[in-house]
């Protein structure tokens, strides 16, 4: 291995630690080469190796009856649905790509996400995003919402999967660094799971897909740093999406699994060829012995680290059984993929790479891994200073509006709020015929689970301002919404995967958010009884500019599934017809804490998370599954961004209804209105059952009021207009194009 | 019925077709690689499905034409078989010459997904034939290069000859510039040619033809080109 004598200098420009190169040097009895430094600064990177997040993760609740994978085994999370057939999902960030190049950070984000599924022999059948935006009247945010997407629409459509669910929330901490998280969502027969797993000494190695570029090479590092004035000179550090090649090789890799040819998968996302190689063979206890000059390459000149840390797209790592090359090859040739065997499955442990006739590489597998010779660390942490401006919010120096219909109408066209409808109708949400809420509005997608009487409800949540007024209750509302809107459709929540997008880890104050929301979010998952099957840990969101460092409001995104035991009680948000009576299940609160009305309409920033229970919250979901199993409601919204009003407004939008409610003379009209205590849903109840309606709500002791009912078009509160329904959906509808075309 | 769907490489609405055709309309449905260069002779009509053709990086639907089995769609087509294009089916319809016109980049210049109505215009072919009088069909779109275009001339014999299939409306069954998704000329979303055996539409039928979606108007198309098919042959 003649390469240049690296040094610690080396190690450092390479995002090393000093502690770092030790460690390699004595998992290596001597000191690396440069391939081999490369080769350890990636898979230790951030990105690779959750090392300062992994000792806190692993305190998440993982077990559970219906869990098939669990979190950390697979590259997503696995769970039973019944029926023979199992779900495999999971939610990763994008987020650095999308700061410098969003249309291909953005796209290629949604080409690795379902990567992840299909490399388990699912196939992806429903997508969501979580996007956080800066201020949407500044230059750069509309670039960046533009190209993010235009991104996602461009692959997803082209691949072939429609968008089910997300959500898009504006704030100034996100003025440089974006966050982009993608979910997709897959099937898969219980007996057709293949494994990311390498075994059988003389076992073929192949390398599907896409020939290997300099794109993307140390892309996971680039991940594992902060984004600076100077990022964009990094832009080679980001990859390229192909969407055709993409859906080829789906295709071709689930018909490879038909034939029972293969030992293991894995698909080549963050640090390539090494990532993969090294994840497989050290998950099936072998070695590999890899020939580099066999991987096919669409640039010349390249080096053997290059090759392997280059994180070209729409790539994957078959292991064969020998003797089966045939059936594999003959799928492939079908479908007219590129593909070569590159190498062999060794006895022991050791990964050895040759390139140009040269060992250029050998390093012991599980050295490289996460739960093998990865680092781990337990960073500092305490609770920031911002917080005791947070505390000392006091509601009664909050003035109460003179003109609620103004602050109504305000709050209908705040971009956190208003239709998001410029974003999603960029994205198919239809293909694949089953879709069952674009005719049927819910607060979850449902997707229908063809010749079953079941369907999956799934959905993203988040609200970034509650997690940073407090990052453990805000995590549990961040699960709790989520469990709502799944609760919402009917459905019965199941299990969730993770986003969780903070700041630098070495910064006290951000790790003390991160701790803290890892903590909420374990006791809200036990609550509902929704294991943590996986996610994604994005650190280092956080714009340096001009010296000055700033964390990204934390962002614990919740991705979250549920089952919908028997469609025919698939529940919509929609009010049906006038007449219906409405009521909210829950309690008002004299709360507006943490409220967007609060935050942008009143301008006070600072105040703690708003008011929540978990038993509360928990008894409200619980009474609402049994009151849709039951037929007593016509429709079920839960009250969240915006609070009631917007709540009432948006089931009442589908049918272009209206309402008339009185509020509560017991409580401040704006907290009312407006506030965003949580543990609250809306629902309307024909009159023919009223009676047994309320009769369940006495008799189960749950908290309700009769708010009022649907009418023909106008929305009355207190006796007083607030318009007609078809005015205030012409500012809902239109008010973020404008503001993006302004 | 027998139906044969074409599967290009990057057809990603195949799937559904199928599912549609065979599991809720109970039709024999035969899948035809795009390799392939003959068929059974039996089909009685060949769907081209939606999708990226080829990943349609170069122009939507243009590389199609060229594979194996267009050669023998095209021979089908001219020896009167039915040919039925959606969204980018009806792209290599254009492309290949089987149906006047040419589809452009929607005004917005973005990819578009909603339900829109539709009007049937010509009730003389097989798609429109039997569709109720009284109503206009909810359906969705689904693309990025849907804006129908075709010269002043062709316009006006195709209006002549019957062969403009549908028009985008209001939920009312007003045509409107308000309610043209994409720039289509003269709202046009759907077009046959003169011999009637060919046709193409840009919304997608096949995805509003499923109870358990709350929208089944796209099933009253393919009901309608079954029976003008069993009657007419």
């Amino acid at each position: 291995m003649s390469q240049e004598k690296v040094t610690l200098e080396t190690a450092r420009e390479l995002g090393l630690l000093p502690e770092e190169f030790e460690m390699i040097k004595n998992y290596l009895g001597r000191v690396p080469n440069y391939t081999e430094l490369s080769i350890y600064s990636v898979m230790w990177s951030e990105h690779a190796s959750y090392k300062n997040s992994i000792k806190w993760l692993k305190t998440l609740p993982r077990k559970g009856s219906a869990i098939l994978a669990e979190a950390g085994t697979e590259n997503a999370g696995l769970v039973d649905i019944g029926d023979g057939m199992a779900c495999a999902f999971k939610i990763e960030s994008h987020n650095h790509p999308c700061a410098v190049e969003p249309y291909q950070g953005a796209a290629t984000g949604v080409g690795g996400i379902n990567r992840d599924i299909f490399t388990m022999g699912a196939r992806p059948v429903a997508q969501l995003n979580s996007l956080r935006f800066g201020n949407i009247s500044l230059d750069r945010t509309r670039w960046l919402m533009k190209g993010v997407v235009k991104g996602i629409g461009d692959y997803g459509n082209a691949f072939g999967i429609p968008v089910l669910g997300g959500e898009v929330f504006f704030n100034d901490s996100f003025n440089t660094n974006p966050l982009v998280n993608a979910m997709s969502v897959g099937l898969v027969p219980k007996d057709g799971v293949v494994s990311a797993v390498s075994k059988g000494a003389g076992n073929p190695i192949y390398i599907v897909g896409s020939a290997t570029g300099k794109d993307g090479i140390h892309g996971a590092t680039f991940a594992s740093a902060n984004i600076t004035e100077d990022s964009a000179e990094d832009i080679p550090s980001i990859q390229v999406g192909d969407p055709f090649q993409e859906k080829i090789l789906l295709e071709a890799s689930l018909e490879t699994i038909k034939t029972k040819a293969l030992v293991g998968m894995q698909d080549m996302g963050a640090a390539g060829i090494i990532c993969s190689t090294s994840e497989m063979s050290e998950k099936g206890g072998h070695g590999m012995r890899i020939d580099l000059d066999k991987v096919p390459l669409r640039q010349q000149n390249m080096e053997a680290w290059e090759i392997l840390l280059s994180e070209s797209q729409e790539r994957m790592l078959m292991v064969v059984h020998k003797g089966r090359e045939k059936d594999v090859e003959d799928v492939l040739n079908k479908w007219d993929i590129n593909y070569a065997i590159i190498g062999e499955v060794t006895e022991g442990d050791t990964l050895e790479f040759y390139y140009r006739g040269k060992l250029e590489a050998k390093v012991p597998a599980s050295s490289l891994v996460l739960g093998g010779g990865a680092p781990i660390y337990e960073r500092e942490y305490h609770e920031p200073a911002y917080l005791s401006k947070y505390k000392e919010f006091n509601i009664d120096k909050v003035s109460e509006p003179t003109d609620l219909v103004e602050v109504a109408k305000f709050m209908v066209g705040h971009p956190n709020i208003a239709s998001k409808r410029w974003v999603y109708e960029q994205y198919d949400t239809m293909i694949g015929t089953g879709n069952m809420t674009t005719n049927f509005p819910s607060d979850a997608g449902v997707y229908n689970l063809k010749g079953t009487n079941k369907a999956l409800a799934m959905t993203v949540d988040c609200n970034s301002r509650y997690v940073k007024a407090n990052p453990k209750v805000g995590t549990m509302i961040a699960v709790s919404e989520a469990a709502r809107n799944i609760s919402c459709t009917g459905a019965k929540p199941l299990a969730i995967t993770n986003c969780l997008n903070f700041g630098n880890p070495y910064k006290p104050e951000v790790y003390w958010q991160f701790v803290e929301a890892i903590k909420g979010m374990g006791e809200a998952c036990i609550k509902f009884d929704a294991p943590v099957t996986g996610g994604n840990v994005s650190f280092y969101n956080q714009s340096s500019i001009k010296g000055k460092e700033e964390a990204v409001y934390p962002s614990p995104v919740i991705g979250m599934i549920g089952l919908l035991e028997n469609k025919n009680h698939q529940t919509t948000l929609a009010f049906k017809e006038k007449g219906h009576m409405i009521y909210l299940i829950g309690k008002a609160q004299n709360d507006i804490a943490s409220s967007e009305y609060l935050y942008s309409y009143v301008g006070i920033k600072e105040s703690p998370a708003p008011y929540f229970n978990l038993d509360e919250e928990y008894a409200v979901q619980n009474a609402l599954l049994e009151l849709i199993g039951m037929n007593l409601i016509q429709s079920a919204h839960d009250v969240s961004d915006g609070g009631l009003f917007i709540a009432l407004f948006e089931s009442a939008l589908p049918r272009n209804l209206g309402f008339d409610i009185t509020t509560d003379a017991e409580i401040r009209s704006d907290a009312f209105l407006f506030g965003e205590a949580q543990g609250r849903v809306v629902v309307s109840v024909s009159p023919s059952r009223e009676t047994q309606f309320i009769d369940y709500m006495v008799s189960n002791k749950i908290p309700f009021t009769a708010l009022g009912h649907v009418t023909k078009s106008e929305v009355r509160i207190d006796d007083n207009s607030y318009g007609f329904i078809s005015d205030l959906r012409q500012i809902y509808d239109t008010s973020i194009e404008q503001k993006i075309n302004e | 019925m027998k139906v044969g769907v074409v599967i290009f490489p990057g057809s990603n609405c195949d799937q559904d077709t199928v599912y549609v055709l065979n599991e809720l309309l109970g039709q024999e449905v035969v899948s035809l690689w795009h390799k392939e260069s003959d068929f059974d002779g039996n089909i009685d009509m060949i769907i081209l499905p939606g999708g990226f053709s080829y990943g349609d990086y170069l122009r939507s639907g243009a590389l199609a034409k060229f594979s194996p089995i267009m050669n023998r769609v095209v021979e089908f087509a001219n020896n009167g078989g039915y040919v039925f294009g959606i969204c980018n089916g009806f792209q290599i319809l254009c492309e290949s010459g089987l149906l006047p016109g040419a589809l452009l980049h929607n005004t917005n210049q973005k990819f578009i997904c909603k339900n829109i109505y539709l009007t049937p215009d010509s009730k003389m072919a097989p798609p429109t034939r039997f569709l109720p009088r009284d109503r206009s069909l909810k359906i969705p779109i689904a693309h990025g290069e849907g804006r129908y275009f075709a010269d002043k001339e062709t316009l006006a014999q195709m209006r002549i000859n019957g062969q403009i299939l549908f028009r985008y409306c209001d939920e009312k069954g007003v045509v409107s510039e308000a309610a043209n998704p994409n720039g289509s000329v003269e709202n046009i979303a759907g077009i046959c040619n003169e011999r009637m055996n060919v046709f193409g539409m840009m919304p997608h039928p096949e995805r509003a033809s499923d109870d358990e979606l709350g929208n089944t108007d796209g099933r009253l198309i393919f009901e309608s080109i079954f029976k003008y098919i069993q009657e007419n042959g």
